[in-house]
């Protein structure tokens, strides 16, 4: 166990950590977007209420969503440590600060942007998973006998995205969302060993195609709703 | 050309002194280099009964890797792939100032002025030990065949002159590129492979010892190299240090 014990506690270690949980919660982004899209469907949130309950009560995504959330909870605790020590590294910094070319300023920077996410995901679970998992604020609604009353978290959603300060708080998060896959996505790759000249140009060139697109239809949401019911 | 200059540059004493900043003119022309144009200075302050600025040099020929100094904010200057020995001062216009600033990281300690203490790095190189090449006659040439591609890979890993301008650019402070080119140069080659798991997990752990910085692949280390060593000699680091970890048998 030595050796597993001194691989963490490496700096590439714990690099390799950042990647593995950041291609995970790539994915999720993907998964949860697909999801999300439903509270587009003009059905006045039947099919987003059922697939709401399903995600709450099906014990596989279960399992999967504690996976999810130590990850989130594991990236942002390492990504502290990372940054810490790396100012640490770094000691006094020089009185001109001329960039380097090719640098990216969000790669610079994905301290500050990852807080600023967590930061978010705090507004957005609170609002949302908190509301639906811990309380009874929700109204409730039934389309099946069998199924019975579920929550309504469908009218949640398109009550929040009535208040242009909630649909301005999600568009800032997606655009800080947007810089810190700018960089994280192909930055994964390249932590865990992957560069080749095959290859790199389509990780880079998807990665930036994923850092525009994804925040971009995440953002989609509020703002047709907004649109549509205030 | 002749052309005036104001040097602002950092000046301690010692390394437990604080140090700041001192403005100096100098007279200078666009022939010299940025060393040469140093030295100009350094007349004039000895013929003025002041401290010269302690700035470190040796080949004058871009391959010693000891003129690290950072200029304007970048390592060896504005000008990609090169030392700052190989700066001129035709890079420069008349009445500029200039700013000079020895490199920052907590892993180079500021001795005098514009030196740093890089001993970090011969102690990474330490750490990678021995290759088993025998001692004896000279081997046959292409005894060992070797792929053009894959020479070329380790020849330009091998590049490295070690004078950290890596380590200066790096936000993290990062020894990362170094490290990884001294990995690869020798890991590329079969010669190098026989002690590559041992080598690659050694070197890895004295970085760290040191106090370098972690890479989050920024990219300024190779933007600011002086021998354009490339990125993806991080990676092959990265992917040696994995086997040696994980496929290794010691446990």
């Amino acid at each position: 166990m030595k050796w597993l014990v001194e691989f963490f506690s490496s700096g590439i270690g714990k690099k390799l950590l950042m990647s593995l949980t950041g291609l995970f919660l790539i994915i999720f982004l993907v998964v949860h977007l697909a999801g999300n899209l439903q509270l587009l469907k003009d059905d006045n949130g039947q099919s987003f209420n059922i697939y709401a309950k399903f995600m709450t009560s099906n014990p596989l995504i279960k399992t999967v969503s504690y996976g999810l959330y130590f990850f989130i909870l594991l990236h942002a605790v390492v990504g502290i440590l990372i940054a810490w020590s790396n100012k640490q590294a770094k000691g006094k910094g020089y009185a001109v600060s001329a960039s380097s070319p090719n640098t990216s300023w969000a790669s610079k920077n994905m301290a500050l942007l990852g807080t600023l996410i967590l930061a978010f995901l705090f507004i957005h679970m609170g609002d949302f998973w908190y509301k639906m998992k811990f309380t009874d604020l929700l109204p409730y609604v039934t389309y099946d006998a069998e199924m019975g009353p579920i929550k309504n978290l469908y009218a949640r959603t398109a009550e929040a995205f009535s208040d242009p300060l909630i649909v301005i708080t999600y568009l800032i998060g997606m655009a800080v969302l947007s810089f810190h896959l700018w960089h994280g996505f192909q930055s994964a790759f390249q932590t865990l060993g992957i560069n080749h000249p095959k290859y790199s140009p389509l990780i880079r060139a998807a990665g930036k195609a994923f850092a525009i697109l994804i925040p971009l239809a995440y953002a989609i949401i509020p703002i047709w709703h907004y649109f549509n019911h205030a | 050309m002749d052309m005036k200059l104001n040097i602002k540059v950092w000046r301690q004493k010692n390394s437990s002194a604080s140090g700041a900043f001192e403005t100096y003119q100098v007279n200078a022309n666009e022939h010299m280099s940025f060393l040469e144009m140093l030295d100009v200075l350094n007349e004039d302050l000895v013929s003025k009964k002041m401290e010269p600025i302690a700035f470190e040099h040796d080949c004058r020929e871009g391959i010693c890797g000891t003129c690290c100094m950072v200029i304007n904010g970048r390592p060896h200057g504005p000008n990609a792939g090169t030392t700052t020995c190989q700066l001129h001062m035709r890079f420069f216009k008349d009445g500029d100032t200039i700013v000079v600033e020895p490199y920052r990281a907590k892993a180079f300690p500021v001795l005098k002025d514009l030196v740093v203490d890089r001993a970090a790095f011969d102690r990474i190189i330490q750490a990678g030990g021995y290759i088993s090449v025998n001692a004896g006659q000279a081997p046959d040439g292409n005894s060992i065949p070797i792929g053009k591609e894959r020479a070329a890979r380790a020849f330009e890993a091998a590049a490295c002159i070690g004078c950290g301008a890596c380590v200066a650019a790096c936000p993290n402070g990062s020894a990362m590129l170094f490290t990884s080119a001294k990995v690869s140069h020798l890991g590329l080659l079969p010669q190098g492979e026989v002690e590559s798991e041992r080598r690659v997990s050694a070197m890895v752990a004295q970085m760290d010892k040191e106090g370098f910085g972690m890479c989050s692949n920024v990219g300024a280390c190779e933007a600011e190299c002086p021998k354009e060593i490339k990125l993806d000699n991080i990676a092959f680091l990265n992917r040696s240090y994995f086997k040696s970890k994980f496929k290794g048998r010691e446990a």
